[in-house]
């Protein structure tokens, strides 16, 4: 792959101390129902060491948070192993926590119960136990909510408990998984400076972080490293170090040349060939690679419009990270709406920036209907899945076909949850698209004029 | 403050009216000891089959404390059951498909046909004493009630949050911090609203079943159920009607005195990630967490589990953080289990073989009765159904669109619900006969009576849940009478229907083996249909017979469900379901 060489990233050095968690080679298969197996991560290496906050980033699908789970003994890997202290990690007395993006809070106990509970689960007598999450949410600044309810709690006041809760144990390594992206932007603005503060000052006896995040500037402003992961299957992108002084400016040059260099790898199709599958490792693999069917990024046909008027507001071509902001979209909503556009030939990726063709300019000029013409054109080209769906409707003499069909054909390259998101989107597209219509009642795909004609005949039967 | 156990917290505030409350509660507790005491002597005592009925309304006290100790056994059982059933389902995958099939269909099967079996081998395991009669009839309520109250807490665990679930994982909760403060208080909601099912239908059991007769031998208990039927044989209005005043009064008392204070107290248990503004509120709830003595139970569940806690942690099982796709990765049973399952399909086959075997001294024109039986009876609890719904659609919908009266009624209609019909049935009886009316009209009657409740109160939930904007739509465009029910409020009601409509099918089959054959004093009344079929078979002691007709009933509402209820419920889930 391709490395932009920038002052702020550095290829990761070997690390000086002994890795806390590390693991070796770990994959992730998901076993589905009709005997394939489907690839979420890659045997993949990777090390949390003491002393850093290691952020992980990647697009939707990329498998971040099956990684924090295996990395936290949730979850074993499919192969490989994961150590603690160089010791395997089922065995290991590991001393871990996590922040959850949903706070995962116990409704039923009140902030100081839920903040002693792990305590109590270590059997740390009551009176130690009251001492320390009182000590802990003073620290969070939940002095007097102890006897609170979280849902009498705001957002931030619940993932303030969040903390306490991770840090009332002392963990090793402090796992937080989203942890601000279900917060308004100024409450995880404040949070996440608090965390720095903790974090610096050594007031939290944790010796790394691990962060997964969507949000690039998030993991811009708070790691020491970051990993970008790659999808289908997920794989580590790029590791690097940031070589940039705390507290850091957004709006410095060496921070949004950083950010823009993510967006970059984000964007930028793969170039390293991924490893081989082991033809020895049981039921057949698909190679997403080889995929035939092109996996549907989620977005709707009305968001690729907007998308394609705004960048043609902008001379036709602008930087994805500039769209973002201007959009005020996180970038994995954004994304999914930049990639949509480009699978049906709107745009092009170039560097970066995002650049409309000549059918997008023609789409994003053009009225409703002709815009549904267009749309059409493009997506029987360029989408097999809904290719398929039309010639299928078309050669059945009651141009009728049932969902479970595709379902089928997808179910051997897509895990099970993501067959029905890709049919949920190919559904909404072919609708726009007046491609065919779908019956949600008998989950059927029927041809749209087709039931014109009946709604006409049984008018004339009347 | 006072850090108790999640299930046992009550914050006490203050000793507002202190003493004559906690001399209520000790009192309680004195009277608790004695209730114990007197069971156990009378359970202890020799069996006396037929245990001699008096008319007179002072007895009425006793028998209904009888039957209140048999309910709240068999109801403990149920809990105690359900909760191992729901544990051991949800967290072994390789038994889960069995266990799960296995509460789907006995949740459908009349347990009433159950009867004479179980007490005769209830009598036999425990020779000498009375209780071995005693067990009988609480294995049969317990079998009506355990269930829903199994699948209850079994969907429940399977339904906790996966965060939930990670966090506990993670945090290394012992499995018994895991059952206390995670996974009981997230079944606790649901384990409430099915008990009061539970409980109702128990007692419609428990009023059948106290007084029976099977072969040559007569059982008769004391209790309720004995007491309304000695007292329609005698044909004494006055006892019946007493009797069936107690009956209410209990169930008005459960509801007020337990239901209540326990929906109340479970709000808290609500998984929600705001506080919502409506919430039921139950005056005794308040009276017990301002007594002194409330807070006595969590200081001593706090003593008992502290060291449970401490030494739980000390285990290796509390220091290693377990994956939670422990079973997908294992896989491999051992040599015992293989064992155990050989012995256990031998067994199976065994039994099923020698059942089948009995089935062969049933003649072709016993089965082709039992047929017939089957058809009327399947058409009886249609029309009944059929019958609810009419009547309790519209009433229902103008109850529901009224906010001030659904308020009123909507927590009748929830009482009425748990009256067990069969404490009217004598009196509804005595009362057909008398305008020339057969078994046939009543059988229907006692259906509907045990039925309707359930539709009604749904009905009413549906029609308050249709938002007040899509009203008003249908007024602002001017609807006819004609497209506001089949555009608005039967799509609307829709999902709620069909859950009161599945509560009320099972209700009415159950009834049915109750509904078509009645002893009267002189004669028996019977029509047509496989709920008489299974009573003559039980009181013959004709057990072929019997087995068949369970068999056809339990096959008859399983393909019900099957095919009719679990496609609507299905269709309600997606199609007709408006999201808030």
């Amino acid at each position: 792959m391709q490395e932009t060489v920038i002052p702020t990233a550095a290829p990761n050095p070997a690390p000086v101390s002994e890795a806390i968690i590390r693991a070796e080679k770990i994959e992730k298969y998901y076993a589905q129902p009709s005997q394939n197996r489907i690839q979420v991560i890659s045997a993949t290496d990777l090390k949390i060491v003491p002393g850093e906050i290691l952020a992980l980033l990647g697009p939707s699908g990329s498998g971040k948070s099956t990684m924090l789970r295996m990395l936290s003994g949730l979850s074993t890997p499919t192969a490989g192993q994961v150590y603690w202290h160089e010791k395997p990690i089922a065995d290991a007395e590991i001393n871990v926590s996590i922040v959850f993006q949903s706070f995962a809070l116990f409704p039923w106990l009140t902030v100081l119960e839920n903040v002693e509970a792990p305590l109590q689960a270590r059997g740390v007598s009551p009176d130690e136990r009251r001492e320390r999450s009182m000590k802990m949410l003073d620290t969070v600044g939940l002095d007097g909510f102890e006897a609170a309810y979280p849902k009498e709690l705001s957002g931030g006041m619940k993932q303030r408990v969040g903390f306490a809760r991770a840090l009332v144990v002392e963990p090793e390594v402090l796992f937080m998984d989203e942890p601000f992206s279900a917060l308004d932007v100024l409450t995880a603005e404040n949070l996440r400076s608090e965390l720095l503060e903790l974090w610096a000052n050594k007031t939290m006896p944790t010796k790394a972080v691990f962060l997964v995040t969507h949000n690039i500037e998030e993991a811009v402003l708070l790691a020491d490293r970051i990993i970008v992961l790659g999808r289908n299957p997920g794989h580590i992108r790029t590791d690097f170090r940031v070589q940039l002084a705390q507290p850091r400016d957004r709006k410095s040059e060496p921070f949004t040349q950083l950010v823009d260099y993510i967006y970059k790898v984000l964007t930028k199709p793969d170039v390293a060939p991924a490893e081989a599958p082991d033809p020895q490792a049981g039921p057949r693999i698909r190679d997403q690679r080889q995929m035939h069917y092109q996996m549907l990024p989620h977005a709707r046909p009305g968001g690729m419009a907007g998308l394609l008027e705004l960048l043609l507001d902008k001379g036709g071509r602008d930087d994805i990270y500039r769209l973002a902001e201007d959009l005020a979209f996180e970038i994995d909503d954004l994304l999914p709406i930049v990639d949509a556009a480009q699978l049906l030939g709107f745009l092009n990726i170039e560097e970066g920036d995002a650049a409309i063709t000549e059918s997008g300019t023609e789409f994003a000029n053009s009225e409703i209907l002709r815009q549904k013409e267009l749309f059409r054109d493009a997506a029987v080209e360029h989408v097999l899945l809904l290719r398929q769906i039309r010639r299928a409707l078309e050669s059945k003499s009651d141009h009728t076909v049932p969902e479970d069909f595709f379902l089928d054909m997808l179910d051997e390259q897509f895990s099970e949850e993501e067959c029905l998101r890709q049919m949920e989107t190919a559904v909404a597209w072919g609708r726009y698209a007046e491609l065919f219509d779908f019956d949600a009642g008998r989950r059927r795909f029927v041809l749209p004029d087709m039931q014109d004609e009946d709604a006409a005949a049984s008018e004339d039967a009347k | 403050m006072n850090l108790q156990h999640p299930l046992a917290r009550s914050p006490v505030t203050g000793r507002t009216r202190p003493f004559i409350i906690d001399l209520a509660v000790a009192a309680c507790a004195l009277a608790i000891f004695f209730a114990i005491i007197r069971t156990g002597v009378y359970w202890m005592g020799r069996p006396v089959t037929v245990v001699p009925i008096s008319n007179a309304i002072g007895a009425l006290p006793v028998y209904a404390f009888y039957s209140i100790v048999r309910m709240s056994i068999a109801y403990l059982l149920s809990l105690i059951f359900a909760i191992t059933y729901g544990y051991v389902a949800a967290y072994n995958p390789r038994v889960e498909p069995w266990m799960v099939a296995v509460l789907d269909i006995l949740q459908s099967i009349p347990v009433l046909s159950f009867l004479p079996p179980v007490v005769l081998a209830m009598v036999a395991l425990v020779p000498g004493h009375q209780m071995g009669i005693e067990m009988g009839v609480i294995l049969l309520i317990f079998t009506g009630q355990v269930w829903n109250l199994a699948f209850s807490f079994y969907s429940s665990l399977k339904s906790i949050p996966k965060e939930m679930v990670e966090a506990s994982r993670v945090y290394r909760y012992s499995a018994w911090q895991r059952f206390w403060q995670l996974e009981m208080p997230y079944a606790t909601i649901g384990l409430i609203w099915n008990s009061i099912v539970s409980v109702a239908g128990g007692w419609f059991a428990l009023i059948a079943c106290e007084m029976f007769t099977m072969g040559d031998r007569n059982f008769q208990l004391p209790g309720l159920g004995s007491y309304l039927q000695t007292a329609t044989a005698s044909g004494d209005i006055r006892a019946l009607l007493s009797g069936i005043a107690a009956v209410i009064l209990i169930v008005v008392a459960t509801d007020q005195l337990i239901w209540r204070p326990l929906i109340a107290w479970s709000d808290k248990f609500k998984f929600e990630q705001v506080e919502s503004a409506d919430r039921i509120a139950s005056p005794i709830l308040e009276l017990l967490r301002r007594s002194t003595l409330s807070a006595i139970p969590g200081r001593i569940f706090a003593h008992v589990e502290e060291p449970i806690y401490r030494r739980m942690a000390r285990t290796k099982e509390c220091q290693v953080v377990h994956p939670l796709d422990e079973g997908e990765i294992r896989g491999k049973s051992s040599a015992g289990l293989w064992v155990l399952a050989v012995a256990a399909s031998g067994a199976v086959c065994w039994g099923a073989a020698q059942a089948i075997f009995m089935l062969k001294t049933v003649t072709w024109p016993d089965l082709r009765l039992l047929l017939e039986g089957a058809a009327a009876t399947f058409l009886r609890v249609n029309v009944s159904l059929l019958i609810s719904a009419a009547w309790t659609v519209p009433v229902g919908v103008a109850i529901g669109f009224n906010p001030k009266l659904a308020r009123i009624v909507q927590p009748l209609a929830q009482i009425l619900a748990s009256v067990p019909a069969t404490a009217f049935f004598p009196i509804l009886l005595i009362g057909l006969i008398q305008i020339g009316g057969g078994l046939g009209i009543g059988s229907i009657a006692l259906m509907l009576l045990g039925t309707q409740w359930y539709i009604l109160f749904n009905v009413i939930a549906g029609a308050i849940s249709i938002p007040s904007d899509l009203r008003e739509v249908a007024s602002l465009y001017r609807f006819t009478r004609w497209q506001r029910w089949t555009k608005l409020i039967l799509p609307g009601i829709f999902p709620y229907l069909i859950t009161g409509m599945v509560t009320a099918s099972g209700g009415a089959w159950n009834a049915s083996v109750f509904a078509e054959y009645f002893h009267m004093p002189g004669r028996t009344l019977e029509t047509i249909g496989l709920g008489a079929q299974i009573d003559a078979a039980t009181a013959s002691g004709r057990f072929p017979i019997l087995l068949l007709a369970t068999i056809l009933i339990s096959l008859m509402v399983v393909t019900m469900n099957r095919l009719v209820w679990r496609r609507l419920y299905r269709l309600a889930e997606t199609r007709y379901k408006l999201e808030g």
